[in-house]
């Protein structure tokens, strides 16, 4: 068990390595990348960009700028190219928005995935069966921006319901708080309630077929207790890991076009505007951030799992 | 093969949805005759023209910027853009970039997916260990976060693979990175399959016979792997054309003035407080042609492999 947890650990460290060296590499070695140039702005003459790529360390080569970078990324002390402000400020700025919006997505999608699953597989086939299969098909079929737009255009300007945008701290108000973020919130539940419940139902499906179902059926159990005490409770392992790993991708920034769409500034919108600008330091710490959430999920998961059943071990 | 062809022909709410992409195909085909009906192309700006409306003659653009509403006639069905383009002819010509984008992008993610799984799968080892390190690393970031990153440098820079180069602006920069993107989802589960695949009796059959390593991955392993792949089509062309639309809402998917239902709806969204109905319309499109695809993929899903495991971020 050590061993297989420390092999798992080591492939994590090396994918993480893998990862912050891509994404220093896609914008470093674009032409016209060069952030010396593009810092000095417009009105600037070879002298001033010289300096400011010295003062920088742009003239050092790329595997020791990616040193320094890594190095400032551990310590806490990039700084934005554009903005020069500390990225790790930022990124603590905007993380409680960030999660905020990835706690209640997840809660809403959850039960509301969980309701549309268990009634799809209690009356596969019937009408609202069917009706929840064609709005969970709608839902994995619109861009996530394009809800958020029409949300905040019918719902937030035209009928007044909700405000357009912006953020209040949970400890200023609970109240406004999530009162601003039930737009948000609902965008982007809508995929994944539809992603969510389409898995639960099949899911559900595929264990009512199982002996041990239609044993605790042969005991006389009623179909309520079946489903609840012993179909779903198999079924949530997979789902719950499931929610686990989608959780971390939104809060490492995953949730890009929900944040932008509502102006949430959060990490992932962060990390947006700043590709824009290519600005490499504040990319680098949000894809850090989100690979190792990413990562590190996937290898807890794999453990766990690994502990449960030790099959696995030897694969692995 | 033929018996899940079969129950694909039975299944006919599969049936009417494909017919439905099909149909939203030949419409994208047709652009070029909707074109000569409005009497404009898609690039065509017209910012100071006007046209006539109930007998009276109406501002495209209005003189505080807003652009007319549909017209519901030949000129401006739709209404036009800020720039007084006409929309329905935007619309019609962004439906080509968009699905070109789609299956362009499902048909390379195939290609390099499979093979990738096939090889990886197959030779086991040093080559696995490389080739599943490389898919660990894309899994590794967020769809959007890597494609959009990948399409904002790509789209300045270019692409220079030494024998082709590939202009900034050019459309396959959005195809490639979505494909590039999308080829763990497919690469991942065709090696799991490779592994179980190269063990069985067949395989070993034509080992005996004298058949080379290429000779069996391509004429013994790879016809197994074919409901997988067709189960997988449909559903990686419904996620590129959304993940279009995304990379172009964030700035880095068909590049304007070439429109896409991607670029369009990211330009109505900016402006849904004064003209709704640019982001409307493509928004309708684009979802009424990924739903199409989505619920085909359902019924391929279930004629081909009713237990194939999917799973797609947007």
């Amino acid at each position: 068990m050590g061993r297989f947890t420390v092999r798992r650990l080591l492939q994590m460290v090396l994918v993480m390595f893998a990862v912050s060296v891509l994404t220093f590499l896609i914008f470093n070695v674009i032409p016209g990348g060069d952030p010396a140039v593009r810092m000095a702005g417009k009105t600037s003459n070879d002298s001033t960009i010289a300096a400011i790529r010295e003062e920088w360390g742009f003239d050092e080569p790329v595997p020791v700028q990616y040193v320094v970078t890594m190095r400032k990324v551990f310590t806490g002390d990039l700084v934005s190219y554009t903005t020069q402000l500390p990225v790790l400020d930022e990124i603590v700025m905007g993380i409680p928005r960030t999660l905020s919006l990835a706690i209640g997505a997840a809660i809403l999608w959850m039960v509301v995935a969980v309701a549309f699953g268990l009634y799809g597989a209690m009356r596969a086939g019937a009408f609202g069966d069917r009706l929840i299969t064609v709005l969970a098909l709608v839902g994995i079929s619109m861009p996530v921006f394009w809800v958020g737009a029409l949300m905040n255009y019918y719902l937030g300007f035209k009928a007044g319901l909700f405000p357009n945008g912006g953020y209040v701290e949970l400890t200023e108000s609970p109240l406004d708080w999530a009162y601003h973020l039930v737009m948000p919130w609902t965008a982007l539940a809508l995929l994944f309630i539809g992603i969510y419940s389409r898995i639960l139902r099949s899911n559900l499906l595929d264990t009512m077929n199982e002996d041990y179902v239609r044993t605790a059926r042969a005991k006389g159990l009623s179909e309520r207790r079946i489903l609840i005490r012993h179909v779903l409770r198999t079924s949530m392992i997979p789902f719950v890991t499931l929610w686990g790993l989608d959780f971390g991708l939104v809060v490492g920034g995953g949730a890009i076009l929900t944040e932008t769409v509502f102006d949430l500034q959060g990490v992932g919108q962060y990390a947006a505007d700043s590709i824009e600008l290519l600005d490499v330091p504040p990319v680098l710490a949000v894809v850090m951030l989100a690979a190792f959430l990413i990562v590190a999920l996937n290898a807890v998961v794999d453990i766990l799992y690994a502990v449960l059943d030790p099959r696995i071990r030897i694969t692995g | 093969m033929r018996t899940a062809l079969g129950r694909l022909r039975r299944h006919r709410a599969a049936l009417l949805f494909g017919a439905l992409f099909l149909v939203l195909v030949g419409v994208a085909v047709a652009a070029p005759l909707w074109k000569d009906v409005a009497g404009r192309g898609p690039l065509a700006n017209n910012l100071e023209g006007q046209v006539v409306l109930g007998g009276k003659e109406v501002n495209v653009v209005s003189l505080e910027g807003v652009p007319i509403d549909p017209t519901w006639g030949k000129q401006y069905f739709l209404g036009a853009d800020t720039n007084g383009r006409d929309s329905m002819v935007r619309l019609l010509y962004g439906a080509r970039n968009s699905l070109l984008i789609g299956v362009a992008a499902a048909l390379f993610t195939t290609l390099l997916g499979t093979l990738v799984g096939l090889l990886a799968g197959f030779f086991r080892g040093a080559v696995d260990g490389v080739l599943r390190s490389i898919l660990d690393v894309i899994w590794a970031f967020p769809v959007i976060l890597l494609g959009v990153a990948l399409g904002t440098a790509l789209a300045l820079g270019g692409l220079n693979l030494g024998i082709v180069t590939i202009d900034g602006e050019s459309k396959l920069i959005p195809i490639v990175v979505i494909a590039v993107v999308y080829v763990p989802y497919l690469a991942r589960p065709v090696r799991g399959q490779v592994l179980s695949l190269r063990e069985q009796e067949f395989v070993e059959a034509a080992r005996a016979q004298g058949a080379g390593p290429f000779r069996t991955m391509f004429s013994e392993i790879l016809p197994n792997l074919t409901s997988t792949i067709v189960v997988f089509f449909p559903i990686l062309v419904a996620n590129a054309i959304l993940l279009e639309a995304a990379l172009s809402f964030l700035g880095a998917g068909v590049r304007p003035p070439e429109p896409s239902w991607g670029n369009m709806i990211s330009v109505g969204v900016d402006r849904i407080v004064t003209a709704p109905h640019l982001a409307i319309a493509p928004g309708i499109m684009l979802m009424l042609t990924v739903l199409s695809l989505n619920a085909f993929g359902d019924g391929v899903r279930e004629a081909f492999d009713p237990r194939a495991k999917l799973r797609m971020d947007a």
